[in-house]
């Protein structure tokens, strides 16, 4: 094989010396294949060791009672049911004010802004999408919780909400942008009002990315501990609607639960664990499915 | 003056007969009958079998009607108890839902002294500068639920009996003593050989009325502690990793060889950890029990403080006695915001100072003695709401 | 993130009736209030730690001690904490990171790319409180009877490789960090390695090179800065990172002196002591810790991004 690589071949320009040149060269290639793949094979490793070990201790918890019945004292029994109640409450609310300040914002710095407001924008979603999510929490402790002396689910509601917003807004950007110019500009020129054209049109048509990027961020949200810690700050009561209490979350119970010395509530740390991991595992690969689906095609 | 046996006969003939109708009433139970004696409360329940009627003793305060939950906050020393009550009183009364954080002792007295639940829960009573925080003009009652035993726990596998003394408690969290092995713990143990392992201590790193009655206990033993560490809800600790709350530091030392924690005697029972007999003051070696909590609360009795403030109990006389006892209380504002939850609040506190008081012994809580029951329920006479009193 | 794409048409609003201006100015808001959330949030955290700066000075950020009966407080051991967990996680994670990114982009067939693509965005999936739980159940025993004394054999002369170990700890922490991070690593990196022009891979390639001499002459060099943006978002990732930490490193006081000592983390001591703090100099001292780990955080995203866009935005390398 002639070659012009620089590193090898000082000496004789003889073709055992380039061949075992070559053949160094194809070892080291060869070699840090070998690592470069061993190295991927690192990374799925832990996945598989977390799916493995929540499903094998956490099967034997998830049965009807994790999933309809209240904390019982003494770890005598009882369930997650103030939980799971709790995460379906407040991950909507959160959903629902997170998306349309989501939404609008990316709107904003795809269709109005100017390039370097969009930038700074952009940036400063990056950025939040960053922060700690216990800082969060604290800031919203300070507005929600503090003034009426009282933990919230509202006000975890929000902390969540704060946490989705960049993430939403980032992805819907992005989505935006990949929306021809043509169909504005078609859509304008029919006599169709901006707003009109941005939610009918631009905002239709990228409705399925959209709809990903919020069910990405719901996902996220199902597992967030830290800002609820100091926001709905945890019940074992079942609460139903009233978000001015405190209020169970799933992630909240596993993180009480695991440090228990009652087995039966390590069983059933794993038992929301497993449930927790069901349905962010499920959500992510439907939504990472349909894109790749899509890229691949 | 009617002796207290023939009250308690004649309550427990009343009890018989309205409990009969009672029982099969509606969810919400009526307000008690009128009876004529208002200053002497009904002293039921003390035979062991819980009315399951409403309280409908003579005087006894009933809690709101409306549907309601009460917020506290607290110690996890009485939590296993407490969680217990919440449930039967919630059973008892379907409208009324407690709901507890048990996040110490330290977070249950800044709870309540910041007004963010209705009841606070601490076994180290509020000191001097806590109260002085309170909001101007408002006041704290400490009510007495239960007393509790400080046992230290300890993850040696193959090892189940362990005696220790104050000397080698206070070294072990000193750290000077880091191996099991240590003579020090061997002379107590007639020289038998214990593994060689290195101590984990695990202490508390919240504010804890449970790290208060241990800390006591080693300020009182140790001069070295008292010089270098003192007592406290939470100190300085020289060694050792912290964990949250009784539960926490149970589940630590479950989790870990080796570890050493101290914790109320319920979560040693019930988490199926081994804990040590612990030298008392006559030189016997006692197991943490409930009996022997008793025993130093009845003798330490009559020096309660009127403000039921009390330390706790220390080394107490008697060849039975365990040498760290920790009375646990409830603490609420005098004059109540809210006039439902005052009500409620009271009826709950009268009925863990009577009913409750029988499923102490098998939670691993000794029952108040006597004497500090009733002038726990005399102090629950004193609540107002907006001035006039809750229950009169 | 996708790689950008261009930049559609902005809409001018000629039309100008009050829906239009009126959905301008909402979304304007929208925008704007994102933005100032981060100002928002850092403000509201200088303003609340001042009490603790004021009593204490900069002294706070080298005080050892957290005395709440005293009422003196010290960062040191949390921001220690903080920087040798997130150390250790960064050592491990950012080769494999780094190396997986190169094989993913460059030296794997599709057929294998893709899935595993697919299976590391999975596991920056899964909740931080199920690693701790994780954590502390499988990986620290076995961390504890396994791997620990080993090393501690082999290493234990150096002192921050002392003994002993229970499992939970600095170390215990690191590793499950590594693993949360390392999507985050291996994304970014990918997304700076694809970004590289293909003119420099083929000119590699016309002069004979094997594809790991591809990688390391034609690709690497230009996509440096951005990868080590990539491994600097990881860490911000580390350091901010609470549930999984707080469960493992088992809640020690002191300054740690071997990686194998328990510890806490910034973010671990404002979790489990937040909520019992008294109002006062002790929320505004853990307040104060959370704005140190804020201009930290915020100090290395701001960095890391800017390493970022220099390359993936960089036409103008070639």
């Amino acid at each position: 094989m002639t070659t012009l690589a620089p590193v090898m071949d000082r000496s004789i320009a003889s073709r055992l010396v380039r061949s075992t040149a070559d053949q160094r060269r194809a070892r080291t290639d060869r070699m840090m294949r070998g690592f470069s793949l061993a190295a991927a094979i690192a990374c799925v490793i832990p996945l598989a060791a977390v799916i493995i070990f929540v499903t094998i201790n956490g099967l034997g918890g998830l049965n009807l009672d994790l999933l309809t019945k209240p904390p019982r004292a003494l770890g005598t029994g009882g369930g997650a049911a103030s939980a799971i109640l709790g995460s379906l409450q407040m991950i909507p609310l959160a959903t629902l004010v997170a998306v349309p300040v989501g939404v609008l914002g990316a709107v904003y710095v795809a269709e109005f802004s100017g390039r370097r407001s969009a930038d700074a924008i952009r940036f400063a979603a990056d950025v939040l999408v960053g922060i700690p999510s216990i800082l969060v929490g604290i800031f919203v402790f300070t507005f929600l919780v503090l003034p009426f002396k009282q933990f919230n689910a509202f006000a975890g509601s929000m902390a969540l909400a704060l946490l989705m917003v960049p993430v939403i807004m980032r992805t819907t950007e992005e989505i935006l942008r990949l929306v021809p110019g043509t169909l504005r500009e078609a859509s304008l020129a029919l006599g169709i009002p901006m707003w009109r054209t941005v939610l009918s049109v631009v905002l239709r048509t990228g409705l399925t990315g959209i709809l990903t990027g919020v069910m990405l961020a719901v996902a996220r949200a199902f597992g967030e501990t830290a800002p609820l810690l100091f926001t709905a700050l945890g019940s074992r009561l079942v609460n139903v609607g009233d978000f001015a209490k405190p209020m169970d979350a799933l992630p909240i119970f596993i993180y009480v639960n695991a440090r228990q010395p009652y087995p039966v509530l390590n069983q059933q740390a794993w038992g929301a664990a497993l449930l927790l991991l069901i349905v962010v595992l499920t959500i992510n690969i439907l939504v990472r499915a349909r894109s790749w689906g899509r890229r691949a095609a | 003056m009617i002796t207290p046996v023939t009250k308690r006969l004649v309550v427990l003939g009343l009890l018989a007969a309205v409990g009969a109708t009672a029982c099969s009433g509606a969810a919400t139970p009526s307000p008690s009958s009128a009876a004529p004696s208002v200053t002497a409360p009904s002293d039921a329940a003390s035979s062991g079998a819980p009315a399951s009627a409403p309280a409908s003793a003579v005087t006894a305060p009933a809690p709101a009607s409306a549907s309601l939950t009460l917020q506290g906050a607290g110690a996890t020393f009485p939590a296993p108890l407490y969680q217990t009550w919440f449930e039967a009183f919630n059973g008892k009364y379907s409208n009324i839902q407690i709901d507890y954080q048990a996040n110490g002792s330290g977070a249950g007295i800044k709870a309540i002294t910041e007004g963010t639940v209705d009841f606070g829960a601490s076994d180290a009573a509020m000191k001097d500068d806590e109260i002085a925080k309170l909001p101007a003009g408002s006041k704290i009652v400490h009510i007495p639920t239960a007393l509790g035993a400080v046992v230290i726990i300890f993850n040696l596998p193959g090892v189940t009996d362990l005696n220790l003394d104050a000397a080698n408690v206070a070294g072990i969290y000193l750290g000077t003593i880091k191996k099991w092995n240590d003579p020090a713990i061997a002379a107590n143990n007639g020289g038998a050989t214990l593994p060689d392992k290195d101590i984990l201590v695990v202490h508390r790193s919240d504010g804890s009325g449970t790290t208060n009655a241990f800390t006591t206990y080693l300020d009182t033993v140790s001069p070295d502690w008292h010089s270098k560490v003192g007592k406290g809800k939470e100190v300085n600790w020289p060694t050792g990793v912290g964990a949250q709350g009784n539960d926490g530091v149970a589940g630590g030392v479950k989790q870990t060889e080796g570890a050493v924690g101290y914790v109320e005697l319920n979560y040693a029972t019930t988490a199926s950890l081994t804990s040590a007999k612990l030298k008392n003051a006559d030189g016997q070696f006692v197991a943490g029990s409930t009996d022997g909590v008793t025993a130093a609360a009845e003798a330490a009795a009559s020096g309660f403080p009127a403000d039921f403030r009390q330390a706790p109990i220390i080394n107490g006389a008697g060849a039975t006695t365990y040498p760290i006892a920790s009375y646990t209380y409830l603490l609420a504002y005098l004059d109540q915001k809210d006039a439902d939850k005052g009500k409620t609040f009271v009826a709950f506190a009268y009925w863990a100072l009577t009913d409750g008081q029988a499923t102490e012994t098998s939670l691993g809580y000794a029952p108040l003695p006597a004497a500090i029951q009733q002038k726990s329920i005399d102090e629950l006479h004193t609540f107002t709401s907006g001035g006039s009193p809750i229950w009169p | 993130m996708a790689a950008p794409s261009a930049a559609p048409r902005r809409l001018t609003s000629r039309s100008g009736g009050l829906p239009d201006r009126l959905f301008r100015s909402a979304s304007g808001l929208a925008a704007i209030g994102v933005t100032l959330l981060i100002i928002a949030i850092g403000v509201m955290l200088a303003l609340n730690s001042t009490e603790a700066f004021g009593k204490f000075g900069l002294g706070f950020i080298t005080n050892t001690v957290w005395d709440p009966v005293a009422e003196v407080f010290g960062a040191l051991p949390y921001i220690v904490g903080t920087l040798l967990s997130s150390a250790i996680a960064l050592v491990i994670a950012a080769p494999i990171g780094i190396l997986t990114a190169i094989f993913l982009a460059e030296l794997a067939p599709r057929r294998l790319s893709i899935p595993l693509t697919f299976l590391i965005e999975l596991l920056a999936a899964i909740p931080s409180v199920v690693f701790g739980l994780w954590g502390v159940f499988v990986l620290s025993p076995f961390l504890g009877s396994t791997v620990d004394p080993f090393l501690i054999r082999i290493l234990g002369w150096i002192p921050i490789f002392a003994g002993p170990s229970y499992g939970i700890g600095l170390f215990s922490a690191g590793i499950i960090l590594a693993i949360m991070i390392l999507p985050t690593i291996v994304a970014i990196s990918r997304e700076v390695i694809s970004s590289v022009p293909d003119s420099q891979r083929e000119a590699m390639a016309a002069l004979g090179a094997t594809r790991w001499e591809i990688v390391r002459r034609a690709v690497l060099p230009f996509a440096r800065s951005g990868i080590i943006g990539a491994v600097i978002l990881g860490l911000g990732r580390a350091l901010g990172e609470t549930m999984a930490v707080t469960m493992v490193i088992g809640n020690a006081q002191d300054l740690p002196t071997s990686i194998f000592d328990q510890s806490q983390t910034i973010a671990s001591k404002i979790a489990t002591t937040f909520n019992e703090a008294s109002i006062g100099i002790q929320t505004s001292s853990l307040i104060a810790l959370g704005f140190i780990l804020l201009v930290i955080t915020i100090g290395l995203n701001v960095l890391a991004r800017l390493l970022v866009r220099r390359v993936t935005a960089g036409e103008r390398r070639t």
